[in-house]
């Protein structure tokens, strides 16, 4: 009970299903055609950033990471955990970390076109790849504040992530099918965007429709959560990048 | 001169209840129902059938059904509102609707006349209930009319 401070019953393992499961069959051929998903164009931009020398020290990313190959099962471990700062981060973070430390470049911008055509080109490295608990020291305590925040009532429709995402998912939210709420395809394509949207704004999204206040776009918050939704998600596959309704 | 005759004089009416630090209209709650209605008047159905179908205001139907043809998309995650006149009356569902956690508090229906003890509210929503008083009383006045449990 709410009331005891007890959370709300997770999802059992075995009933676990990516978003892709529910989609109509038409949303799932898109994703599953390179040719008809809409999130290939960043992927082809995002292979060219990979590839350009970038900032003071005139490295590329592929010149760091020996191309891309070094990049396959990257995204389904993170966000990692930093224990040298004590703080998790996620791909985009990361990113912009080897672009001050290893390129000497300036950050690219939250939601940004490179940013998100550079994450989608990495985390495509990942597609298929299973994803598995972080085990890292100190990622427990991030996972934690994670699961205390998808369980924490918010904003002034008094609503919880898990009321919606553990409790009532499969069912309408205004004609609108809930998913599990799983993040194994982002960056992804969201027909409701028309864009390639991050992980962030996805929960940017929910917050405003809860009428809670959004956390400023570096918080911490958000990475915590990512955190916890993919310990939750341990045992899915990753299909970065996806395409949701 | 006292203190009502400087109302008076003032041109101030005197509350019958104490006002309340919220600024919200005072209530009794008496077993599970509010008898009275919030703010002494009873609500008009038809105003209250528009704020039911308005998704920025009742928000109702994200998460009910009910016998609104014209309403395309409805929600599944509550029960469905035909009928709902017949289940409660309407001091039953003037509380429900006010602060449902009085009866349940797990439940996932939004407490509607609340402001205070909520956690991360967005800046323009702070010190606002989600409806009215007078809106709450429509809303009441409608959903005692549909009696009919059939579509």
């Amino acid at each position: 009970m709410w009331i005891g401070g007890a959370l709300a019953d997770e999802i059992p393992r075995d009933q676990r299903r990516s978003g892709y499961e529910t989609m109509r069959p038409e949303t799932r051929a898109m994703q599953d055609s390179d040719a008809d998903n809409p999130a290939t164009l960043w992927v082809l931009d995002g292979e060219a950033l990979w590839n350009k020398r970038e900032g003071a020290a005139g490295k590329s990313c592929a010149d760091c990471h020996a191309g891309a190959a070094p990049m396959k099962a990257v995204a389904a471990r993170f966000p990692r955990f930093d224990a040298a700062r004590a703080t998790p981060v996620d791909l985009e973070q990361q990113i912009n970390i080897c672009r001050r430390d290893r390129q000497n470049a300036p950050p690219l911008a939250a939601e940004s076109h490179d940013l998100l055509a550079l994450e989608a080109f990495v985390a495509k490295q990942s597609r298929g790849d299973t994803i598995e608990p972080n085990r890292e020291p100190g990622a427990k305590e991030s996972i934690e504040a994670g699961r205390k925040l998808f369980n924490e009532r918010r904003g002034q429709l008094n609503l919880s992530c898990a009321q919606c995402h553990d409790d009532n998912w499969g069912k309408s939210l205004g004609g609108a099918n809930i998913p599990q709420g799983h993040p194994n395809g982002y960056p992804l394509y969201r027909l409701e965007w028309q864009s390639l949207g991050s992980m962030g704004r996805r929960l940017r999204n929910c917050l405003s429709g809860m009428r809670a206040e959004l956390w400023p776009r570096d918080a911490r918050e958000y990475v915590d959560i990512e955190m916890y939704l993919m310990s939750r998600a341990a045992g899915l596959k990753m299909e970065s990048p996806a395409v949701r309704p | 001169m006292n203190f009502a005759a400087i109302c008076v004089t003032l041109g101030l009416a005197v509350a019958a209840w104490p006002a309340r630090a919220d600024g919200l209209a005072p209530y009794e709650i008496v077993g599970d129902a509010i008898p009275a209605p919030l703010a002494g008047a009873l609500g008009d159905a038809a105003r209250g059938r528009a704020i039911v179908l308005d998704r920025q205001t009742g928000l109702c139907l994200l998460c009910h059904s009910g016998p609104f043809p014209e309403a395309r998309f409805q929600g599944g995650l509550a029960p469905d509102l035909g009928g709902t006149g017949s289940r409660w009356s309407e001091s039953q569902l003037r509380l429900r609707i006010v602060d449902a956690r009085r009866l349940n508090p797990d439940t996932i229906m939004p407490p509607y006349y609340v402001v205070d003890g909520l956690t991360g509210v967005a800046k323009s929503y702070v010190g606002k209930p989600i409806l009215g008083a007078a809106e709450i009383e429509d809303v009441v006045a409608f959903l005692a009319t549909l009696k009919d449990k059939s579509k």
